[in-house]
């Protein structure tokens, strides 16, 4: 079921030209991302026919929605999509109930690809099913819109933004349930964001849109680690590594495994064998010559210097190691970089001086 | 009261429950292309339809009169169709309430669906819904208070209009002759106590149905999410 999803969209809007032309996997979570005005809601908007890009060709598997060279559009409501706008946008004259029910009678394609209670679980709103929209809170509001466009068992799911809306605790409200989301859907997910922090934590691939380009599309783990993108992240620059809950050690530890190693973090309350998506910040990591002898840095793996670039700031580079396959970014000051001779095949130790967990 | 007042009342309430219910079926089609609509026609047509907040009554009626009247292009066609002559029947009556009451109900209406905005029905479009569905579905819902506050006015426009029946309708008891005019008959021949008896149950009618407009507005206002 790994149907590609192929877009090829030109909008043009007053000076402002979009040129998105990817392959996105048919499976996982897919970012764009990009400051404000890339042209990220655009391109969403053209996915779901709501505006219509001139020649353009959309196909998820095997179904095109758009392809005008052929002359064929297919209108939003014959695609079997969902679609969560920034604001929830519930339809204030129905109860929850009635809203989930709204796309689920609507169903396009005979499939269900989602049991509605399911939905009503992932998402906790049982208790809210028979209230009115006014009454719930900006978190619950946008769970209920996440929860009617998967209720129309859509085969992609697009999403605008659905926390941007939201202050940081309503955020942090949601994300986990995204997180499970991601976890149990069997759908592609598009999802535009302008914050780094969601792309890492959700994402499987990652498009990159600078002023109406796409400047780079792969998966998230090796897109966030090259060195010669981040000026879009700036300080937020660093890579993921998927981990697995290995064991739990003395001392309130928990070992972490990915492919080509492990790292140390303070205890975990997942069981073991729990998969864990860390954070690394560039920012967060050091470069050594000889393996640290005496250190308070828990952290310290063998690596081969795979890349080095100049950072977006004045004096500072990033530097691109791989530890086995796994790449890893770290930020350090142009003159270490002279002084250690840092360049491409070196051998080094890094020191990882912090490790956000993610899930 | 006597027997001709409460026929002029009765026909009073008749006339403007047909005119409301025809005007509800046709200004919602009407205030929802209006709200909708980037044509260059938008403001020629916006413009039609308030025509009647500005023109005296009787210049509607004047004209109406020709038009309907059996050398009028439509007076031709309804007599070449056997249905006779419109003026001074009640037929004509409702086609002249039709068209000056007729802003009353598409303005709140229009201003209703354009409170909605896009959104909603881009969302409607995105669960499945078509525009036909999606009309019905979400945009009528929504625009209920708008819908509500347009009906009651062009109710009450019809029961309070005078100059137009006037003109068009005459003076025939039973037929035409609606409170309005059986009111100024009164005055005319001097019975000031059965003038007193309508004209004060248009007035107390008359507050009511604004209460009840403005009433109708502020909850739903409090209602907004």
């Amino acid at each position: 079921m790994s149907q590609a999803i192929e877009a090829r969209f030109a909008v043009v809007r007053g000076d402002f030209r979009l040129e998105f032309d990817v392959a996105l996997p048919g499976r996982g979570v897919t970012a764009l991302f990009g400051p404000s005005g890339c042209g990220k809601t655009s391109c969403l908007r053209a996915m779901a026919g709501l505006d219509r890009a001139a020649g353009g060709y959309f196909a998820v598997g095997n179904e095109v929605w758009q392809d005008d060279a052929r002359r064929h559009f297919v209108p939003t409501h014959r695609r079997s999509l969902g679609y969560v706008f920034q604001e929830a946008h519930l339809f204030p004259h129905l109860s929850v109930r009635e809203n989930l029910e709204f796309g689920r009678r609507r169903r396009r394609g005979g499939d269900s690809r989602f049991d509605p209670a399911e939905v009503v679980t992932l998402l906790g709103l049982e208790s809210l099913l028979e209230r009115g929209p006014e009454g719930l809170s900006g978190g619950e509001r946008q769970r209920v819109a996440i929860a009617r466009a998967l209720a129309a068992s859509p085969r992609l799911l697009l999403m605008d933004e659905p926390l941007s809306a939201l202050d940081l605790r309503r955020k942090q409200e949601i994300l986990p349930y995204l997180e499970r989301l991601h976890d149990s859907l069997s759908i592609p997910v598009i999802y535009v964001s302008h914050s780094p922090d969601e792309v890492a934590r959700l994402a499987d691939h990652l498009v990159l849109l600078d002023g109406g380009r796409v400047v780079a599309s792969g998966p998230v783990q090796e897109t966030l680690a090259r060195v010669d993108l981040p000026p879009i992240f700036a300080d937020d620059a660093g890579v993921v590594i998927e981990t697995v809950h290995q064991a739990v050690e003395a001392d309130h530890l928990s070992r972490l495994g990915f492919a080509d190693g492990s790292l140390c973090v303070g205890q975990r309350p997942e069981p073991l064998g729990s998969r864990l998506r860390c954070r690394i910040h560039a920012r967060d990591v050091s470069l050594a010559l000889h393996k640290p002898a005496a250190s308070s840095i828990t952290n310290i793996l063998a690596g081969q210097v795979s890349a080095v670039e100049a950072s977006d700031r004045p004096g500072q580079v990033l530097v691109q190691v791989r530890v086995g396959e796994t790449p890893i970014l770290a930020r350090i000051t142009e003159r270490s970089r002279r002084e250690l001779a840092i360049a491409p095949g070196l051998a080094v130790w890094v020191q990882i001086k912090a490790v956000a967990l993610l899930a | 009261m006597d027997a001709q007042d409460l026929a002029a009342v009765w026909l009073t309430v008749k006339l403007a429950g047909v005119v409301t219910g025809l005007l509800l079926v046709v200004a919602t089609p009407l205030a929802w292309w209006l709200a909708r609509t980037e044509s260059w026609l938008k403001p020629v047509i916006g413009a039609v339809v308030a025509m009647p907040l500005v023109l005296p009554p009787t210049v509607i009626g004047f004209y109406l009169l020709l038009v309907l009247g059996p050398h009028g292009p439509i007076g031709r066609l309804t007599e070449a169709l056997g249905l006779g002559g419109l003026p001074f029947t009640f037929a004509g009556l409702v086609v002249g309430s039709l068209i000056y009451s007729l802003p009353f109900v598409v303005q709140p209406v229009q201003n209703a669906f354009e409170a909605i905005g896009r959104r909603p029905l881009e969302v409607a479009a995105t669960l499945g819904a078509g525009p036909w569905d999606a009309f019905w579905s979400v945009a009528l819902p929504m625009a209920r208070p708008g819908l509500l506050t347009g009906a009651i006015l062009g109710f009450a426009h019809t029961v309070g209009e005078f100059g137009v029946v006037l003109m068009i309708g005459g003076n025939i008891p039973e037929q035409t002759r609606v409170v309005s005019v059986q009111i100024y008959d009164h005055v005319e021949a001097l019975e000031y106590v059965q003038a007193h008896w309508l004209a004060g149950g248009m007035v107390a009618f008359s507050f009511v149905v604004l209460v009840a407009v403005y009433g109708l507005n502020r909850r739903f206002a409090g209602d907004r999410p």
